[in-house]
């Protein structure tokens, strides 16, 4: 065991998958010789050399068509979007292209696009803004986003390994705040599987990111205070959902709490709340509750972005009112 | 003569057709057009689901450039390049699977037309947003350098994709990467309704190449064996480093956008002049004078060619659609 930052964590398991398989490459802005906007590859162009560590134009678009195409002539790209909030100049290439060619053409696409996301760090509405719910909607592709330097790295590494395109969000709030252990050798995580990060039998969270550590301090602060007990599902990966872990704490609490730092209408949130709807609703005691950023574009100012986004205080109030039904 | 796979064989250094290849190239040609025909039938026939395209009109320039190629290298074509996929070896019966959308074509009845992969003939057929398969032709093409292998893609787009962001970025990147890959812009006078003075302002599509720094050059894309030399120039630059190229050629969209568009906008009178030019019937008329083929001659390659296509066409026509239970499957790669 080892504690690391949950930044080293996606650098370990990229720099690991590189000495792995030949095959691996990066690909993105300033990944190179600058060593990346949040320094994720620091000293991998001095150690693989530019052929495996490509800086590329300003072309968003051109990223992941590159990297589709590498992918689909049998290369394993792991291509960067800068910040998440930039992939909707290569919206196209996802869905048009990768996420639709094992369907169309039997052919494996096997990349990984990373997509450092979400708010919580003063970025403003171009800087922190949540875009995974867009993808979670489309077939064809993965859609992971882990909370911890453990499941970050587990969860690279089976990207980089899986056949389809895997969309990863990583999440900037996380990068240097929290470290953790991570287990000594080759550590993967199973894409499609939840975590329960947090045991209880009162409520469940189901939430992912960013909001995975507030929801556990929310339920810390519950059981110190009412002495009752909030279990905590991760999601970990979005597309797809595991459903079994989720429908299951569902039914043994029999109260649901969806949390997301993305905005509520049409968001990841309400395909769980209507996966709970349609398969335990005989096993729930109180509605379904959802906590997610207010349906607006992320705001720059400290005291507007607090108000748009959840946190650890809102979570507990939720929680409360849940439990109470 | 068969399809015997013209990119099986290195072409003449230099990039001389020997007479038998510019035979060949007729062929394709004749070929093309055949399968256009049949298509064009089947549809009005009814036994076409969805919409048809043709390449009626640009059958030199898919063929020329197509014959450009090696067997090592990989062909990103568009809608209206049939005759390239022929050129690489693509079997007819092939062809009318995917036409008419059944269990045994190449996509499986998942999608239709050209929009098919065949790994083993190496060909990464379109999507319908134009301009969207150049960044990945500039991914396999930068697949290609990192692997170390020899190999150039070649790729098209036509007047109105060329307004398409991702046609920029993709050749930008290629360009800046001295990736190899070869653009051919077909200039087609027509984007659906909108004709060329409504599509951009520059005097010619290949004048951008300057603006990308790679070389740019202007052909007449009903000339077989022009546009094949300038696109072997082109592949060999590209195959020994020096980068990308753009090809603009010009031709004529002699038929509607799709099978449902009866092109009334078209002038009659732009039809009869470009009608003069039609690549099949010059390349004949050449082969005539030079002696390469016969009155005679060509009859009968005619009649093999019909008989060929129709056989295709009948063997897809009876072919079963995929089973409705396969709707939901393959979304994913194990």
């Amino acid at each position: 065991m080892a504690a690391m930052t949950y930044i080293d964590a996606i650098s370990r398991a990229m720099w690991e998958e590189m000495e792995r398989d030949p095959a691996v490459f990066l690909i993105g802005e300033d990944i190179g010789a600058y060593g990346g906007a949040f320094k994720a590859t620091k000293g991998f162009l001095e150690h693989f050399g530019p052929e495996r560590v490509i800086d590329s134009v300003l072309s968003e678009a051109a990223i992941v068509g590159a990297a589709t195409g590498a992918a689909v002539l049998g290369m394993r790209p792991i291509a960067e979007m800068q910040f998440a909030d930039f992939v909707t100049c290569a919206f196209n290439q996802i869905v048009t292209n990768a996420a639709k060619i094992h369907y169309r053409w039997h052919l494996p696409a096997p990349l990984v696009l990373r997509l450092p996301t979400g708010g919580y760090i003063h970025g403003g509405p171009y800087h922190s803004s949540s875009t995974e719910g867009w993808f979670a909607h489309v077939p064809g592709l993965k859609v992971v986003a882990p909370s911890t330097p453990a499941d970050a790295m587990g969860l690279m590494k089976s990207a980089v390994r899986d056949n389809n395109p895997v969309l990863f969000f990583e999440f900037k709030y996380l990068y240097r705040r929290i470290k953790g252990d991570v287990p000594e050798g080759d550590l993967t995580v199973p894409i499609g599987k939840a975590d329960v990060k947090r045991e209880g039998t009162d409520a469940t969270i189901l939430t992912y990111g960013s909001t995975v550590h507030f929801s556990l301090e929310a339920a810390e602060i519950v059981s110190a205070e009412e002495g009752r007990q909030a279990k905590v599902v991760d999601l970990r990966t979005l597309l797809p959902l595991d459903r079994e872990t989720i429908l299951g704490s569902v039914r043994e609490t029999g109260r649901a709490l969806i949390v997301h730092e993305d905005t509520l209408t049409g968001g990841v949130g309400a395909e769980v709340a209507a996966l709970i709807a349609e398969h335990a609703f005989d096993a729930l005691d109180a509605p379904v509750r959802r906590l997610c950023a207010l349906d607006a574009p992320v705001p720059f100012a400290p005291t507007l972005e607090e108000a748009h986004l959840p946190s650890t205080g809102a979570i507990v109030r939720a929680l409360r009112e849940l439990m109470r039904y | 003569m068969t399809t015997a796979g013209a990119q099986r064989e290195r072409r003449a250094p230099g990039g001389k057709l020997s007479n038998p290849q510019r035979v060949e190239l007729y062929y394709y040609m004749l070929l093309a057009r055949e399968c256009d025909d049949a298509i064009l039938r089947l549809y009005r026939q009814g036994k076409i689901v969805g919409g048809a395209y043709t390449g009626s009109g640009n059958e030199a320039t898919a063929v020329g450039s197509a014959y450009a190629l090696e067997k090592c290298d990989y062909l990103f074509p568009m809608h209206r390049d049939l005759g390239a996929h022929l050129v690489r070896g693509q079997t007819l019966r092939n062809i009318f699977l995917q036409q008419l959308a059944r269990a045994g074509s190449l996509t499986g009845g998942r999608d239709g037309t050209g929009h098919y992969a065949d790994p083993a003939l190496r060909i990464y057929g379109n999507v319908s947003h134009l301009g969207a398969m150049v960044p990945m032709a500039a991914g396999a093409a930068l697949a290609a350098t990192l692997r170390k292998e020899r190999a150039v893609v070649m790729t098209y787009i036509g007047d109105g994709g060329s307004s398409v962001g991702e046609v920029h970025e993709g050749l930008n990147m290629a360009a800046v990467m001295r990736l190899p890959l070869v653009l051919i812009v077909e200039n087609n006078q027509f984007a659906y309704s909108t004709p060329i003075a409504r599509q951009f302002a520059a005097q010619r599509l290949s004048d951008r190449a300057a603006g990308y720094g790679i070389p740019g050059v202007t052909i007449d894309g009903t000339n077989v064996t022009l546009v094949y030399e300038t696109c072997w120039k082109a592949v060999e630059r590209a195959r020994s480093g020096e980068g990308p190229t753009l090809i603009e050629s010009v031709t004529m969209r002699m038929q509607g956008h799709s099978a449902s568009d009866d092109a009334s906008y078209v002038p009659k009178q732009m039809l009869e002049d470009w009608k003069k030019k039609d690549p099949i019937a010059r390349c004949a008329k050449i082969l005539l004078a030079d002696r390469l083929l016969t009155e005679e001659s060509l009859l009968t390659m005619n009649e093999e060619v019909r008989a060929r296509v129709e056989e295709a066409a009948a063997y897809a026509v009876e072919a079963p659609y995929p089973d409705a239970g396969d709707a939901g499957e393959g979304v994913y790669a194990p």
